[in-house]
C-alpha cells in the first residue's frame, strides 16, 4: 500500500530536482567556498545563482541581505535577540510585539528575553484569529517598542496575517518588522518589494528542499547583532561555513517554489477544497477559519466526539500521515497554544486534525484520505462515550 | 539525555504492542443495556469519568449480580487517545469475574502491567499514565454507584500521585525515615511522581491538591524545626536564656502538670519567671486557675508535686512561688 502524505506543514519531500542539483556538490565540488584556490572558487558560480533565486523568489533589493542560516528556528531566534541586543539591552527600546500563536521558536525565545528583562506583549487576536492593524496600531508605542514579529501564515489553521498592513503601520511608527514566512513561501505571494517588512525568516524544508538550511532577510540598511560569532562567512553576519549543497538546493526549491504559486493557487487548493468537502460531508465536523483567508494547501478540521490523536493513529494504519494539535498528541502533554489563543474550546482543539496538502498530493490520494476519514470517524464514534449519534 | 529524546517523536514507539492491538481490536467496547442485564439477573451501573474538555472521557457498564456482587461483564466507552481506549478495555476485562470489592483494588499500574508485552518494559509512555489510564477513579465511581455511597466515602487518604496512588502520609514518612532532600529521591523511594509528572511541582499537565516540592520544602522545614528545638533543650539549663528556660517550663507544665490538675478542675499559668544571678536559682511565679483557686492543697501538697516535677525534668535549681 501506497502511504499518503498529508502532513506538509511539518515538513515536505525534497523534490527530486532540486536533490538532482545539490548532487555535485557533495564529493565533486566540495571546496569551501571562502578558499582561494580553484576548489573553493568553482562553486562560487552555483552559490551566486542560488542567492539570486533567493533574492528574486521574496523580492529582495540587491542591496538588501539573505543570511543563509541553519533554519527558520535560528533566523528567528536572531532577529529577536538581535532586537534584545541592539535595542533594549541598554535602551532605548524595552518591547517586543508578538502573537500567541507564534511557533515555539519564536515563543520561547520571547519568554527567555523576558528573563532578561525584555517586555513582551501578546497581541490579542481578531474575531478571525489574526492581528490586523488596528489592533496593531492600538499597541505599537514607537517610543517603547523595538520589534515587532508576527508570523505570514500561521502552521496549524493556515490563516493568513496582514502582513503588509502590519509592516506599513510598523513602518509610519519607526519600529523594526519581523514576519515568519515559513508557512507562506510557495503557498501565497511572498513579495518584500510590497511588504515593507525589516527582517523575514524561511526554511527550506518546508517548500521541497532540504532540512537544515533556511534563510533570514534583512532589509539595507538594518543592523542585527550576529548570532553566530566567528569567521567572516556571510559578511560577518553570519559565521560558520555555507553548506553550499543545501544553498543550491534551497535555491532552486525556492525557484521551483515561486514558479509553482499559480499551480498551488488552482490545483493544490482545487484538492484541498475537495477533501474539505468530503469532510464537511460528515456530520458534526467543521474546518476552522474557513471563511477567512487562508493558505490553499491547510485544512483544520474538528471532528466531534474524537480525539485527534486516536484519529491519527487510525490514519497511520491506513497509511495516511496527518497531524492533531491535541495534547494528548504532544510529547510534553501540553495544551496548544494557538487554540487556547483563538479562544478555541478545550474539545475542539482535542478533536482537532490537521491535514496539509503540497504540489505532489494527487487526486487519487484525496480520495483515498476521504475514505479513510470516513471509517476512522465510524469506527471512533462508535467507541466514543461523548458521541451518541449527529445532533 | 536519552537518545530517543534527542530524536524526539518517540510517543507511539513507546506504546506496547498489546496497547496497539487493544486500540485497535477493543474486546470490550460498547455498552450494556438494562435489558442485557436484566436477562443475566443483575444490576446495571453505568459510571462516567473524565471529561471532553481534559482530552479523555470514559463511561464504564458493569453488569453486577446483587446477591454475590460479582461483576458478570463489563463494556466501556471512552472518548479518548489510543492509550486511553486500550487502557479502558484492559481496565473492564480486569474487573470481570472479581467482585465489586475486589475490583475497587484495580489499580492503574496494574492496568498498565497488564498491557506490557515485556514485563520489565512500561506499556505506555510515564507522561501518558496519568491522563490515559483512567481505570481506578471509573471503577471507585461504578463501586459508589453500585454500593449506594457517596464517592469521597470510598476515598482512603490524601493521595499525592495519582499514577503510583502514593499518600501524602507515606511521603512525609519516606522523607524523615530517609532523610530526603530531593524530589528525585522521593521518586527513587516511593515512585510519586515518575509518571505523568503533575505531581512534582506547579504547573504540569494538571492541577493538583498537593506536589511533592511543596511536601518535601514543608517536611524538611518542620524536620529542621524539631532539630533546632531538640538542640535548644539539649544541654545545661542554667546555660540557658530566660526564653529557653520559659519554653522547658511551660512544655513541663503542659505535659505533666496540667493535664493533671485539668483533672480536679483546675489550672494554672506561669506570671513570672526569676533569676538570682549569684546562685543561679530560678523562680517561677504561678498563679493558679479555677478549681485549684483556694483548694487547701494549692500551697501543699499540689506545690509540692509542681516543684518536684520541674525539679526532676529539667534542673533542681527551679523554685516554684505561688501568688
Amino acid at each position: 500500500m501506497e502511504r499518503i502524505y498529508l502532513d506538509n506543514n511539518a515538513t515536505t519531500i525534497v523534490d527530486p530536482r532540486v536533490r538532482e542539483a545539490m548532487d555535485p556538490f557533495f564529493c565533486r565540488q566540495y571546496g569551501n567556498p571562502n578558499s582561494l584556490h580553484s576548489f573553493g572558487t568553482e562553486v562560487h558560480e552555483a552559490m551566486r545563482l542560488a542567492m539570486d533565486r533567493l533574492y528574486a523568489g521574496i523580492g529582495a533589493g540587491d542591496e538588501d541581505d539573505i543570511l543563509v542560516t541553519s533554519c527558520a528556528c535560528e533566523g528567528n531566534n536572531h532577529v529577536l535577540k538581535g532586537a534584545w541586543f541592539d535595542l533594549i539591552r541598554r535602551g532605548p527600546k524595552s518591547e517586543i510585539l508578538t502573537t500567541p500563536v507564534e511557533h515555539p521558536c519564536v515563543r520561547n525565545a520571547c519568554a527567555f528575553l523576558e528573563t532578561l528583562g525584555a517586555r513582551v506583549t501578546y497581541l490579542p487576536l481578531n474575531a478571525d484569529g489574526v492581528v490586523d492593524a488596528d489592533i496593531l496600531r492600538r499597541h505599537i508605542d514607537p517610543a517603547r517598542t523595538a520589534l515587532v514579529s508576527v508570523m505570514w501564515a500561521n502552521n496549524e489553521t493556515g490563516l493568513l496575517f496582514p502582513v503588509r498592513e502590519l509592516a506599513e503601520v510598523c513602518r509610519e511608527s519607526g519600529v523594526l518588522f519581523h514576519t515568519d514566512a515559513v508557512q507562506a513561501i510557495g503557498k501565497v505571494p511572498v513579495d518584500l518589494a510590497r511588504v515593507p517588512a525589516d527582517f523575514l525568516t524561511f526554511s527550506a524544508h518546508k517548500f521541497h528542499g532540504p532540512k537544515g538550511v533556511g534563510g533570514l532577510y534583512i532589509r539595507k540598511g538594518r543592523a542585527l547583532t550576529p548570532l553566530i560569532h566567528g569567521g567572516e562567512q556571510m559578511g560577518g553576519k553570519r559565521a560558520g561555513t555555507v553548506n553550499v549543497p543545501y544553498l543550491v538546493g534551497m535555491g532552486l526549491a525556492m525557484e521551483l517554489a515561486v514558479d509553482g504559486l499559480a499551480f498551488e493557487e488552482s490545483r493544490v487548493r482545487a484538492l484541498r477544497d475537495r477533501l474539505e468537502e468530503a469532510i464537511l460531508a460528515i456530520p458534526d465536523t467543521m474546518v476552522l477559519g474557513r471563511g477567512a483567508p487562508r493558505v490553499p494547501n491547510t485544512i483544520l478540521a474538528s471532528f466531534r466526539g474524537i480525539e485527534g490523536e486516536a484519529m491519527i493513529w487510525d490514519l497511520n494504519a491506513a497509511g495516511i500521515a496527518a497531524s492533531t494539535g491535541s495534547a494528548c498528541a504532544s510529547e510534553s502533554l501540553e495544551a496548544n497554544p494557538v487554540f487556547v489563543a483563538m479562544g478555541l474550546s478545550s474539545e475542539l482543539a482535542h478533536t482537532s486534525v490537521r491535514f496539509s496538502l503540497s504540489r505532489f498530493t494527487t487526486a487519487e490520494e484525496i480520495e483515498r484520505a476521504a475514505a479513510a476519514i470516513q471509517a476512522s470517524v465510524a469506527r471512533l464514534r462508535a467507541i466514543s462515550s461523548s458521541y451518541s449519534g449527529a445532533r | 539525555m536519552p537518545k530517543n529524546d534527542l530524536i524526539g517523536g518517540a510517543l507511539w514507539e513507546q506504546y506496547s504492542a498489546k496497547v496497539g492491538e487493544r486500540m485497535n481490536h477493543p474486546r470490550h467496547r460498547g455498552e450494556i443495556t438494562e435489558e442485557q442485564a436484566k436477562a443475566m439477573g443483575a444490576r446495571l451501573v453505568v459510571a462516567d469519568w473524565g471529561a471532553e474538555a481534559c482530552g479523555d472521557a470514559v463511561r464504564l457498564y458493569w453488569a453486577v449480580d446483587p446477591k454475590t456482587e460479582r461483576i458478570l461483564d463489563a463494556k466501556f466507552k471512552s472518548f479518548g487517545c489510543g492509550t486511553a481506549i486500550a487502557s479502558s478495555d484492559m481496565m473492564a476485562e480486569l474487573a470481570i469475574g472479581k467482585t465489586v470489592d475486589e475490583a475497587m483494588k484495580i489499580t492503574n499500574l496494574e492496568v498498565e502491567r497488564s498491557l506490557r508485552d515485556d514485563p520489565g518494559l512500561p506499556a505506555i509512555p510515564p507522561q501518558k499514565m496519568h491522563c490515559s489510564v483512567m481505570a481506578y477513579d471509573v471503577i471507585k465511581k461504578a463501586a459508589s454507584l453500585f454500593k449506594g455511597v457517596d464517592l469521597a466515602s470510598l476515598s482512603e487518604e490524601d493521595i499525592v500521585c495519582e499514577c503510583a496512588r502514593v499518600s501524602k502520609r507515606t511521603i512525609e514518612e519516606v522523607i524523615r525515615i530517609n532523610d530526603l532532600k530531593t524530589v528525585e529521591e522521593i521518586t527513587q523511594y516511593t515512585k510519586a511522581g515518575a509518571f505523568c509528572k503533575s505531581c512534582i511541582r506547579p504547573g504540569g499537565h494538571e492541577k493538583r491538591a498537593h506536589y511533592l516540592v511543596d511536601i518535601l520544602r514543608d517536611t524538611r522545614a518542620a524536620m529542621e524545626k524539631e532539630r533546632l528545638l531538640a538542640q535548644a533543650d539539649a544541654g545545661d539549663f542554667r546555660a540557658k536564656n530566660l526564653i529557653q528556660k520559659h519554653r522547658l517550663i511551660e512544655k513541663a507544665l503542659d505535659e505533666k502538670i496540667r493535664p493533671a490538675l485539668a483533672a480536679d478542675g483546675g489550672s494554672l499559668e506561669v506570671v513570672d519567671i526569676r533569676e538570682a544571678a549569684p546562685t543561679g536559682e530560678v523562680s517561677v511565679y504561678i498563679r493558679y486557675l479555677g478549681a485549684c483557686r483556694g483548694c487547701v492543697s494549692s500551697t501543699k501538697g499540689t506545690l509540692q508535686f509542681i516543684e518536684n516535677l520541674l525539679r526532676q525534668e529539667i534542673s533542681d535549681t527551679i523554685r516554684v512561688v505561688p501568688l
